[in-house]
């Protein structure tokens, strides 16, 4: 459960990008796809090359979901319930015919991880243990959020 | 890495419940128990690391340890291994490419794998 420190934190956190939340999003999908390859199997329809128009816009979703999902740490549930149900369904019977298959909700924290390695690359020692625990609770609710519409 | 373990996941405090004051991040940040043995962990890592043809030899005695006498779930070696990554992270910036992070996460993978393999 998200703390009042906690929710701060995250708070902080984002408000020290300073305008590069999108660039962070399409990093950390970046990262996702280099580090644990078999997580672009859920993209079968995208450009994964770097740099690639389509993963700089997903990720520019990705931070803008986050973003509307920190405004709302008090109702995290609700903020993403949309997303819940695109995912679900998307994630499920997969999009132009290829699913991934296996359990998303692997997919999804390994996005976390690499957000985290987006987030601490950037902050340095600002990314302090107080900081990635908040944030860690943070990516695991999301995730559970997403995740509750699957079955 | 190790006091970002118990902090970010404070159940893994268990393990350590003889270190002493482990009542809050900055006791835990300050406890030099858990720096010593943090260190310990460290440097084991670095043996892999001169040993990458043989992580499975260089572990084989810890892989025993953590599950005979320490009682520790595989688990946490997972853990600790993302957590070492997002510390790595933060300390070397940009520098942490994504070739980078993608060759420790395959290490720490494989360091967690030769840590449970003794277990029984």
């Amino acid at each position: 459960m998200l703390t009042a420190e906690d929710k701060k934190l995250i708070q902080q956190v984002w408000g020290k990008l300073g305008g590069a939340e999108e660039e962070v999003g399409a990093e950390a999908l970046w990262r996702m796809f280099c580090s644990y390859p078999p997580t672009k199997t859920y993209f079968p329809h995208f450009d994964l090359s770097q740099g690639s128009d389509q993963i700089r816009g997903h990720g520019k979703k990705v931070a803008c979901a986050l973003g509307n999902a920190i405004k709302n740490l008090d109702n995290l549930s609700q903020a993403l319930s949309e997303l819940s149900n695109l995912h679900a369904y998307n994630l499920r019977w997969g999009r132009g015919g290829c699913s991934g298959g296996a359990n998303p909700r692997f997919a999804l924290q390994f996005l976390a991880q690499c957000l985290q390695v987006v987030l601490a690359t950037r902050l340095g020692k600002d990314y302090t243990p107080e900081v990635h625990s908040a944030v860690d609770k943070f990516m695991s609710a999301v995730a559970s959020v997403l995740a509750e519409k699957y079955r | 890495s190790l006091p970002r373990l118990l902090i970010v996941y404070p159940w893994t405090q268990r393990f350590f419940s003889n270190f002493g004051n482990l009542s809050s991040p900055t006791a835990i940040l300050g406890n030099p128990m858990i720096r010593a043995h943090g260190k310990k962990v460290l440097t084991s890592f670095g043996e892999a690391v001169k040993n990458l043809d043989d992580i499975k030899g260089t572990f084989s005695k810890l892989s025993e340890l953590h599950c005979e006498k320490l009682h520790v779930d595989p688990e946490n070696f997972r853990l600790l291994g993302d957590i070492l990554v997002i510390v790595l992270a933060s300390h070397f910036g940009k520098d942490f490419t994504p070739a980078c992070q993608f060759a420790w996460q395959k290490l720490v993978g494989v360091v967690a794998h030769a840590l449970a393999r003794k277990y029984h």
